[in-house]
């Protein structure tokens, strides 16, 4: 599959802990091809590497052998054509609405009137219109995560990788970030690696889900998910794959 | 001596009267800035004014490196952590011989004074920058030098201002301390000098000023912090 955007090759990731000297396997053998525009959710148990693996293909951890290649090139280090969103938004705080969202191009050294056109357009996108000169202590969670959000993809990436970012907001909100996240998938559309703990927001968001095995971190499965947006959560099709995905998980939490 | 009391011991209508005296009316000859307290407070100031600027300048630069890389504290805090617990105070000697007397010693000991609070508490900030935020940086494409300052100093921005609001006190205690010892002007003599001609309305008078400068300083950090750090969780 040459047409992927972005290749996961064989990473595996072990930490050795300084006193003991434990070394403890996080990821081994991991192999995952993205297309282009397309949407990966990454499910499984706690503590099977997710995040690490998110880190690694950010660049802002190395692994302990393999690659990541994003059209074909080698990633090392940060980069920003792969954008991260944290659960916990991680937004600077001494920066209004649009400073935040202009800090990749502001670093990039973008031209201010150039800076504030993307800001306008981005901020149009999640829907944050009114709220430009907020600061993050004056927003609410989901707003938080729309300012993360478009802060990520203000830099214009290939690849958007999620954390859990829609994890530390309650249920409505999430919902309503969901459809917003579909949304603003289908205008600017990038290949995106989600990480969640939620199957149903695996099977609602994703183009294909995979499932990991408890650590060390390898895929255990991998579910295309067949069904056409918008999705319904009540659906056959729909509740089927969330039980068979949810069981695939539960097998891997067993072992623990 | 039993004459003596009420002079020892002013009731508030003799301080205001003395406040009133030094403030307004012509002092006695032999002090430098005719016996008048417009003139100490001035030269007060302004000696601590020089000290603290010295003192939050050093002071964040050397925070600032000893905070974001490792190399430089692991150079440096042996040498700090030993220095640091010498009381202001016991410059005073050195400080005398080395500056004589006068504005610079004065400076000297209030740089003293302010520096460590403004270096420790800017180390602090530093080295609390929150990873995450280093981490989101650096994928949105900043350099080092760009996570350093649009990251690590904005995030250490409190920390360095509680720094600044502890030092600009500190230093406000060494000035009158070192006044009181080696100085013929400032409103730490003028307190000494009033003693010792037994006037104690005028040391009281001397030492609200002292008190009423340090408030105002205070104060006006204060408004320049809620200023700069609006942006801070309001709890």
């Amino acid at each position: 599959m040459s047409t992927a955007k972005l290749i996961i090759e064989k990473i595996s990731k072990s930490f050795s802990e300084k006193k003991s000297g434990k070394v403890t396997h996080a990821l081994q053998d991991f192999n995952l091809e993205v297309g282009a525009g397309e949407f990966v959710v990454l499910v499984g148990p706690s503590g099977c590497g997710k995040t690490t693996l998110l880190k690694i293909v950010a660049g802002l951890e190395t692994a302990t052998s393999g690659s990541v290649f994003l059209d074909h090139k080698q990633v090392s280090g940060p980069g920003p054509e792969r954008g991260l969103v944290f659960q916990d938004f991680a937004l600077f705080p001494w920066r209004d609405v649009t400073g935040n969202i202009v800090f990749g191009p502001e670093v990039l050294k973008v031209p201010l009137p150039e800076r504030l056109k993307m800001a306008e357009r981005y901020i149009g996108l999640v829907g944050l219109g009114g709220s430009e000169r907020k600061y993050p202590a004056e927003l609410s969670g989901g707003m938080k995560q729309r300012v993360a959000i478009a802060r990520a993809l203000s830099n214009n990436p290939d690849v958007l990788l999620m954390d859990e970012p829609f994890g530390s907001l309650d249920a409505q909100t999430r919902n309503l970030m969901q459809n917003e996240l579909l949304r603003i998938w289908g205008e600017d559309r990038k290949a995106i690696i989600f990480v969640t703990h939620s199957v149903e927001e695996a099977v609602y968001l994703a183009d294909r889900v995979v499932v990991m095995t408890a650590g060390p971190g390898t895929i255990k499965n991998i579910y295309p998910i067949g069904l056409s947006y918008p999705r319904h959560r009540a659906d056959h099709g729909f509740i089927s794959l969330r039980e068979k995905i949810t069981a695939c998980i539960a097998e891997e939490v067993k072992i623990i | 001596m039993l004459a003596n009391l009420p002079q020892l011991f002013p009731t508030p209508v003799d301080v205001l009267k003395a406040l009133y005296d030094l403030l307004i009316a012509p002092g006695p000859a032999g002090l430098p800035w005719a016996g008048e307290l417009w003139g100490n407070t001035i030269i007060s100031l302004w000696r601590v004014l020089v000290g603290f600027a010295i003192a939050a300048l050093s002071g964040i630069l050397l925070g600032v490196a000893i905070g974001w890389w490792r190399n430089v504290r692991d150079l440096l805090e042996p040498i700090i952590e030993i220095l640091r617990p010498i009381p202001p105070l016991a410059w005073i000697p050195l400080a005398m011989l080395w500056f004589g007397l006068g504005f610079t010693p004065a400076v000297f000991l209030i740089w003293l004074g302010a520096f460590f609070p403004i270096l420790l508490n800017t180390v602090l900030g530093m080295e609390s920058t929150p990873k995450k935020l280093v981490e989101v940086a650096r994928t949105l494409g900043a350099n080092s030098g760009q996570v350093l300052f649009k990251v690590g100093v904005p995030s250490a921005a409190p920390s360095i201002m509680a720094g600044l609001r502890i030092g600009i006190g500190i230093g406000w205690m060494c000035l009158v301390a070192a006044e009181l010892t080696g100085s013929n002007s400032g409103l730490g003599y003028l307190i000494m000098y009033y003693y010792s001609t037994m006037e104690a309305a005028k040391t009281v008078a001397g030492m609200l000023m002292i008190g009423i400068v340090g408030f105002l300083m205070f104060t006006a950090l204060k408004k320049v912090e809620d200023k700069l750090l609006f942006w801070r969780v309001q709890a």
